[in-house]
């Protein structure tokens, strides 16, 4: 099918403010969702375990991130440190609360993540930019020192590690050492498609237009009647319950257990990397970011061993923090809306295609 | 002066006695002049004479020293951006101040937003009442797009747009928050005639179609003799004339300041 608006017409506002006014890209969407669903009926296990989970939960985790740094202007470096709060307050629940479903026990983790996040972006309404930065940085910190610091957080454990203890969802297995692979992709599937819809409605509505606001010029914003302290710190909030939500099903649904390693900075530059690359204040930017972030790895191990090379694993780090590197700094400055702009800018030239005036 | 629609009525806004200083520097002293139902009064005089300042203390924007605000029957020492905005002041700036990154159609959208109530949840689900308060004051920017005759730039980011463009978007965001008193500052500085005249068109539109006070900053003496109901006149700072454009024209204290004779 050519890839076309011609003689759709919009006939009302509601039409033309659909989140998918062209009808190819609708169709497109729906077969990708469907598709998506399909996938655990040809993906092996180890796509699913290496590959497809981390990359859908580090796609909501990048929502989460974009919503406030891509959308809001408020950058953060406290990604891991407000998934570690998701991550260790599910279990927290999970294990005082054995009989309330784990999945709920994950979104109720998310809220808590979300009043951390809202604390720590108080100094927000006070600085902003690179010391906004140091402060989430700050709290980065804070939090994984508290976790490894207080043996409450890990009900005592001598490790302190934390473990996904085995849950069921209407009699299947969902967490712990027998939930299967499929049954897990399929929840964190579920989670992401859900809460990228949310993103999605929020971003075109009031709220995110407030954040643009604040983000683009933050007195002209207040002019207009916009307050920045609500705005700011309900991105914060926001924004860390994605974060938040993403870092319990890290731990429940992806690692299986986990200690505070698991959430370190270098964890927060990884998925600011993803909405660098994949596009500031883009909800389809952070899903491209996020896949493009986990796949590259997997295709340099990968790839050589096809054509018949073997690549050394140092050197395969090496090309893959340089490839990483160099991208990030390409895309902030020749195109900071990311490969989601890119795909765009495709779609346009092929519209017009082949007749471009 | 054509005839008005709507007659000119009781005063909106009252400035009294208003000094504004920054460090040493005195932008105001001792400014009182009021601004009337339903008219355009233009603010005049050369650059660095304050008339910016005045509008920022207006919209609570700064903060004077000395001085009381009466608007809508209110006395404050200093407005608040925020109250300003939710009693129905807008503004457009000097230097545009449009969120570069969006379209045309959010800005002006963003001017709405003192409108918008659903909370975060019913829009994060795009349900009944969120999908229906979008869808209407959609149509109410539709109308304001459609008066700006900027139609075909709906989906552009303003950063890309022409200076003159973007000045008319500025406008259709203030315009979106219905104001009840609008100011304008420099509304037509560095567009062509054409432009301006444009400019000037709409500005009296509004006024008329919607009885909206109108407070504007502006250079171009025929523009303002032509548009303007009242003249009020700064030089450092100080209010040195207020009244008909006529009466102002003939002020001997304003030919000065304009030549320039009088602080040699
Ligand atoms: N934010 C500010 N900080 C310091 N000085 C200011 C500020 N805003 C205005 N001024 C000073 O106040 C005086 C009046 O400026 P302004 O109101 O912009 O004049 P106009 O708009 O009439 O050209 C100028 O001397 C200017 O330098
Ligand atoms: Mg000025």
């Amino acid at each position: 099918m050519i890839y076309r608006e011609a003689g759709q017409f919009k006939t009302s506002y509601g039409a033309d403010q659909m989140i998918f006014p062209i009808l190819q890209d609708r169709i497109f969407v729906i077969l990708a969702v469907v598709a998506a669903y399909l996938v655990p009926l040809i993906a092996n296990e180890y796509w699913l375990q290496a590959v497809l989970i981390p990359f859908l939960i580090l796609s909501l985790a990048a929502i989460g991130l974009n919503l406030l740094t891509g959308y809001a202007g408020q950058l953060s470096l406290g990604t891991g440190g407000f998934m570690a709060v998701g991550g260790y307050m599910t279990y927290k629940i999970t294990t005082a609360f054995p009989d309330l479903n784990v999945l709920i026990a994950v979104l109720l983790a998310g809220l808590i993540a979300a009043l951390v996040g809202l604390v720590f972006g108080i100094p927000s309404l006070r600085i902003k930019g690179f010391y906004l930065a140091v402060a989430t940085l700050a709290a980065q910190f804070f939090i994984l020192w508290l976790f490894n610091k207080v043996g409450w957080f890990v009900n005592y454990s001598p490790s302190g590690t934390i473990t996904a203890p085995p849950r069921t969802l209407l009699g299947i297995m969902v967490t712990g050492p027998e939930a299967t692979a499929p049954v897990r992709y399929l929840i964190v599937l579920t989670f992401l498609a859900f809460f990228a819809l949310a993103a999605k409605n929020l971003v075109r509505g009031r709220i995110g237009r407030s954040w643009m606001a604040i983000r683009d010029m933050d007195i002209a914003a207040e002019i207009i009647g916009i307050r920045p302290y609500q705005t700011k710190l309900l991105a914060f909030a926001i924004s860390s319950f994605y974060c938040g939500v993403a870092g319990g099903l890290y731990v429940f649904c992806y690692l299986g257990s986990a200690e505070t390693e698991a959430f370190d900075i270098a964890l927060s530059f990884s998925v600011l990397f993803m909405i660098i690359i994949g596009g500031l204040g883009s909800i389809l930017g952070s899903i491209l970011g996020a896949a493009f972030i986990t796949m590259v790895p997997i295709f340099l191990t990968n790839a050589p061993p096809l054509i018949g090379l073997s690549m050394p694993i140092d050197l395969q780090k090496h090309i893959e923090v340089m490839l990483f590197g160099s991208l990030i700094v390409f895309f902030l400055i020749v195109e900071p809306r990311g490969i989601a702009r890119l795909w765009q800018i495709a779609k346009e030239k092929f519209r017009l295609w082949p007749f471009p005036y | 002066m054509t005839q008005k629609a709507r007659q000119i009525g009781d005063t909106l806004l009252k400035v009294e006695g208003v000094s504004l200083t920054f460090g040493g520097v005195k932008a105001l002293t001792d400014v009182s002049f009021e601004i009337r139902e339903h008219e355009v009064l233009a603010i005049i005089g050369p650059n660095g004479a304050g008339k910016s300042s005045m509008l920022n203390v207006i919209n609570g924007f700064y903060h004077p020293q000395e001085g009381a605000i009466t608007y809508k029957g209110e006395t404050r020492k200093q407005m608040r951006p925020y109250a300003a905005a939710k009693s129905g002041i807008a503004r457009t700036f000097q230097n545009i101040a449009l969120f570069k990154g969006m379209s045309t159609l959010d800005n002006i959208m963003t001017g709405r937003l003192l409108k918008m109530h659903c909370n975060f949840l019913l829009q994060a689900l795009y349900l009944g009442p969120a999908r229906e308060e979008e869808l209407r004051h959609r149509a109410s920017v539709e109308h304001i797009i459609d008066f700006l005759e900027i139609q075909s730039i709906r989906r552009t980011p303003v950063g890309r747009l022409p200076y003159g463009l973007q000045k008319r978007v500025e406008l259709g965001r203030a315009l979106a928050a219905e104001p009840d008193l609008l100011l304008l500052d420099e509304p037509m500085a560095g567009m062509n005639v054409e432009e301006k005249e444009d400019m000037c068109r709409f500005i009296l539109d509004v006024n008329d179609e919607f009885g909206t006070t109108i407070a504007l900053i502006e250079h171009d003496m025929s523009v303002v003799m032509d548009i303007s109901d009242r003249v009020v006149v700064l030089d450092y700072g100080r209010k040195i004339a207020d009244g008909s454009p006529d009466e102002v024209r003939a002020n001997p204290e304003v030919i000065e300041a304009y030549l320039g004779i009088r602080h040699n």
